[in-house]
Parts: structure tokens; C-alpha cells; sequence
């Protein structure tokens, strides 16, 4: 009984997590019809950032870790201005470039913090749940995710900018006639999809250590969390997140660590497959 | 003219010695000099020089393929032309974009739908106070009080705008179901929720019912009334006719008449460019 609450409390948090990362695409997305593959680089860049403002800067941990979420919402808006800077850019050829910058990324990275993988402690101590000893830090990720995602939903269906940055999406054409620049926009959503992924990259690194090419990992779950809302919704990005996490946590804790991405990744395209079928029948 | 003259293009003309102040002395809202646009060495606009005097309701007529579309899109900045200027009241805005000629109230009625899906059409209305609202992003995402007030402000003009063309009932609808009438009369709404200068309204009578024509132009004489520029670029002569101080006529990318509608409709030249696809357009009111 207790492990299985250890499981899913530790699922629950990693799946806030990759709901981040998740909401980082639908927030570009929506705005630019861009699939950002450079999400994962956002969230490491961001841990490597809060690393070094502890370890080298010696800031307080609060400060570290708010470092590194502006480094990666500075990051987000430097990648926006090229994959989506120059006109008439189709968003197949944003997403192209976003990879690449996502690998080229590597080389900074590996230049300033090395090829192994890197983590710090973060909220210190734990706490008793139903027999189950889980660690803070656990609680604070979800607490955090679940403010941001709250503060995010608010911010793009109640408030008039938010909306602005919907209309991006929803018509381009229409949206310029109301005269909103549509690339002001869209590098607003790299911005703010910088962000999201350095809270996430922040958040996971004391419970995940991160190295250079974690951003892979980070960006196929938090995709696979993001395209569970057809890249348009936060709150299923939550859902798909939470779903993905406590599979993976599940499928590590009781079969096998190594499987966990595969079948937990296996688990959602089944369930996609079901919602679309669902979608076909209902039309 | 023959067609042949189309792909050559705007013929050398000496510089134009007018200033920007018209032979009225008055500096015209909006002046096209020598504007031309070609695509794939067809041009389909080719030295259109017009001005519109503030307040005026301009008409542009002309038979499919005239340029009508190409000059609408050239004015409204989703085209950038080969040559020629574009003046805004005495400022050349032809290098600007769609926005940001938006931002100078030159406000736009498309022919086909530019509506938001996913959005009210309250929502959608809301959406054209863009060009006018101060909103900065952290004002926005905190909801400061200064905000929400602007927030207020542009709801209640939008409310305004739906009531003005009639739809306050389906303020709440889902702006991707309405039929097309309405879908047009969104649109209005929506232009005037963003405090026009110059409206440019594009073919706003095609594929609306009778019923529907006449509410719209009804509407149009009310901000005609108001001082309000327009320029109504439309192929239903007698819907233009009935509205425009003046018209001008394009004819295979150049103006080939302007004058009082009555005197223009009249004219030999353009009721020849109308026979070319079907004879009696020109004469159907």
C-alpha cells in the first residue's frame, strides 16, 4: 500500500512536470502553429542555470532557481526570433529549425556545464503519507505546476492579450486586420513557453538528474502530454501529463525502470487511438 | 484597350509634379499615384492614381478581373506594390504592414469570413478595440485595475457595435455558426468596435439576400451621415450606385472612368467594359 502511494505521489509530481513542458507547446502552438522541438532545451538550460547560480554564484536557492526560468524565458524568446523572426516562415520550417537549434544547443551546453548529468537538492526533508515517506520537494513541484497552469489558463481565456494571442492562431489573417502583429505575438508565446519549460527544468531536477540531452526525453513527454489536448488545451496537457507520469512511475516501481517511457508512452497512443475513434463515432 | 496593353504594364510617365495637397487644396484622406502591382508579369493593377477626400463614400466598380481585389489588397497592405505610393492622410503607408496600417484605423470588411473560431461573437467584436486599447502584458496577466476598467470600456463598445448592426441577440453565439448575412454583419461590428477612419469594405453585397442588402446599406449611409471615409469596392453596380458620392471604374487594372455614379453609369466606355461578361450589369437598377 505504501509503495503504491510512493508511486503515484512521485507520478503525480513528474507528471506535473512533463504538463509544463506540455504547456509550453500548447502555448507556442496556439499562437504560432509551431511544434517547438526545442521545449526539452528551455527546461535543462533552466536547471543548469539555478546549478550554477548555487553552486558557483552561491545565490539562495530561490533566487538560483528564479534565474534560471527567466535564463530559459530569455532563451525561448532568442529561439522564437529565429524560427519564427523572418516572414513568411511556414511552421513546418519553424519546427525544423527549432531541432536544430535544440541540438545546437548541446555545444554550449557541454562547453559550460559538461557532459554529466547534473542535479541539485531541493525542497530538503520529506513527509508521511498513508505509510508512504515522500519527499517535499514532491509537493512543491505539484503545488508550483498547478499554480502556474491555473495562472496560464486564466491568462489566455479571461484575458483580452490572451485572447489577442489566440487570434493569432485562430486566423491569422483576421488578427492583422485588427492590428495585431502576429510575429510580436508569436514571440511573446516562445517567451512564455521558455518559461514554462524552466519552471519545469527547475522543478525536476533534484528529483531527475539532468544532463545535456535530457531535453529529448523531456520534449517526447511533454509533447505526448501536449498533443493529448490537440496541443490547444492546457488542462488536458495536465491530464495527459498526470496520466503519463504516474504510468511511467507505475511501470518502474512494479515491472521494470528501463520500460517505463516505452510503455507509458505505449499506454497513451493507445489511449489517443481511443479518443479518436471516439471523435470519428460522435461525428 | 487591348489585353496586350495589360502585360505591358504601366507605361513611362513623366514625375508627377502635383504636391500632395489635391487641385481642392484639401489633402485627401487617401491617394494612390501611379499604383501598380503585377503577378507573373500580368499586371493586374497598373497606374491607378485616385484620391478620396475625408468623409467622401468612395465606389469602385469594374467586371471580374478589373484589378478591384488586387487594389484592395494593396490598400489594405496584404499586397505590397511593383510601384507607386500609397498616401494616408498626407503619410505614404505603402511599405507599412497590415497591422500596422490597421493601427491607423484603416479598418477592413473582407468579402469571405476573417472571423475568430472559437470565439463569441462578442468576442470577436472585442477583438477589433485592438488597434485602439493601451493594454501592457503584465497589466493583463496581474488583471490590475487599470486593466479591467480598458476591459469594461472595449465591452461596452463592442455591445454598442452588435447593437448598431442588429445582432445584440446572438451576442453569446459561437461566431463560426452564423450564416453568412450575419457573419458580414460581425464583421461590421467588429469594424466599428475598432473606431474607424477609413473603412475599405470589399464586395459587402455579394451573397447577401435582398433584405440583408438593405439593412447593410441603410447602415453604411448612417456612418456615411456621421462623416465617416469609406471605399466600397463592389461588382453590384446598383448597390454602389445607390450609396457612393463618387465612382471610379477599373477596367483591366486601370481607371477608365470616375464621376457622380448617374454620370458614370452612363458612360459608353464603361458600360462596353461591363458588356464583356454579360450585357445589362451596368443597367440593372
Amino acid at each position: 500500500m505504501s509503495a503504491l502511494v510512493e508511486y503515484l505521489i512521485s507520478g503525480v509530481a513528474i507528471g506535473c512536470g512533463f504538463a509544463l513542458v506540455g504547456s509550453g507547446f500548447v502555448a507556442i502552438f496556439r499562437v504560432t502553429e509551431v511544434i517547438n522541438f526545442a521545449q526539452g532545451t528551455f527546461a535543462v538550460v533552466a536547471g543548469f542555470v539555478a546549478y550554477s547560480g548555487l553552486t558557483s554564484a552561491g545565490a539562495p536557492q530561490g533566487v538560483a532557481e528564479a534565474l534560471g526560468v527567466l535564463a530559459a524565458g530569455a532563451l525561448g524568446l532568442a529561439f522564437g526570433g529565429a524560427a519564427i523572426g523572418r516572414k513568411h516562415t511556414s511552421p513546418l520550417a519553424s519546427l525544423v529549425i527549432t531541432l536544430g537549434l535544440a541540438v545546437t544547443a548541446y555545444a554550449g551546453e557541454i562547453a559550460i556545464w559538461g557532459d554529466q548529468p547534473i542535479s541539485f537538492s531541493g525542497l530538503q526533508g520529506d513527509f508521511v503519507l498513508a505509510g508512504a515517506h515522500l519527499l517535499r520537494q514532491y509537493l512543491l513541484v505539484i503545488g508550483v505546476a498547478l499554480l502556474v497552469l491555473l495562472g496560464l489558463g486564466v491568462f489566455f481565456t479571461r484575458t483580452y492579450l490572451g485572447k489577442g494571442m489566440t487570434a493569432c492562431a485562430s486566423n491569422r489573417f483576421a488578427a492583422e486586420v485588427v492590428g495585431i502583429s502576429v510575429r510580436r505575438m508569436g514571440l511573446l508565446s516562445f517567451a512564455l513557453g521558455g518559461l514554462l519549460g524552466g519552471f519545469a527544468g527547475v522543478l525536476l531536477i533534484p528529483i531527475q538528474p539532468l544532463s545535456f540531452n535530457s531535453d529529448i526525453d523531456l520534449a517526447i513527454s511533454g509533447f505526448a502530454a501536449a498533443i493529448f489536448g490537440g496541443l490547444r488545451s492546457f488542462e488536458m496537457a495536465l491530464v495527459g501529463g498526470l496520466v503519463l507520469g504516474v504510468a511511467e512511475s507505475l511501470v518502474g516501481g512494479y515491472v521494470q525502470a528501463s520500460y517505463e517511457t516505452v510503455v507509458a508512452l505505449g499506454g497513451m497512443l493507445l489511449l489517443m487511438l481511443w479518443q479518436a475513434r471516439r471523435r470519428v463515432e460522435l461525428a | 484597350m487591348s489585353p496586350e496593353d495589360v502585360t505591358r504594364g504601366p507605361a513611362a510617365r513623366p514625375p508627377a509634379t502635383e504636391s500632395p495637397v489635391g487641385p481642392s487644396g484639401v489633402v485627401p484622406l487617401l491617394r494612390t499615384e501611379d499604383l501598380a502591382r503585377s503577378f507573373g508579369g500580368v499586371f493586374a493593377v497598373a497606374e491607378v492614381s485616385m484620391s478620396v477626400a475625408r468623409g467622401e463614400m468612395r465606389g469602385v466598380i469594374g467586371a471580374n478581373g478589373a484589378g478591384k481585389s488586387t487594389l484592395f489588397n494593396l490598400i489594405s497592405g496584404h499586397l505590397t506594390p511593383n510601384r507607386g505610393t500609397i498616401s494616408y492622410g498626407g503619410k505614404r503607408i505603402e511599405h507599412l504592414a497590415p497591422h500596422e496600417r490597421a493601427r491607423l484605423r484603416i479598418s477592413i470588411v473582407f468579402q469571405t469570413a476573417r472571423l475568430f473560431a472559437g470565439m463569441t461573437v462578442l468576442e470577436n467584436v472585442m477583438m477589433g478595440a485592438h488597434v485602439w486599447s493601451r493594454h501592457g502584458f503584465f497589466e493583463a496577466a496581474l488583471r490590475l485595475p487599470r486593466h479591467r476598467k480598458e476591459e469594461r470600456e472595449i465591452r461596452s463598445k463592442a455591445e454598442e457595435a452588435l447593437e448598431r448592426v442588429g445582432m445584440t441577440p446572438w451576442a453569446a453565439t459561437e461566431a463560426e455558426s452564423l450564416p453568412l448575412g450575419q457573419q458580414r454583419s460581425l464583421q461590421v461590428a467588429r469594424v466599428l468596435c475598432s473606431k474607424p477612419a477609413l473603412l475599405l469594405l470589399d464586395e459587402p453585397a455579394s451573397g447577401l439576400r435582398a433584405e440583408e442588402k438593405e439593412s447593410l446599406a441603410g447602415l453604411l449611409e448612417q456612418l456615411k451621415a456621421e462623416g465617416l471615409t469609406m471605399m466600397l469596392i463592389e461588382h453590384d453596380v446598383g448597390f454602389v450606385s445607390g450609396l457612393a458620392d463618387t465612382v471610379t471604374v477599373l477596367d483591366l487594372g486601370r481607371v477608365i472612368a470616375e464621376g457622380p455614379p448617374d454620370e458614370v453609369t452612363q458612360d459608353p466606355a464603361v458600360i462596353a467594359a461591363y458588356i464583356g461578361e454579360g450585357r445589362g450589369r451596368a443597367q440593372r437598377h
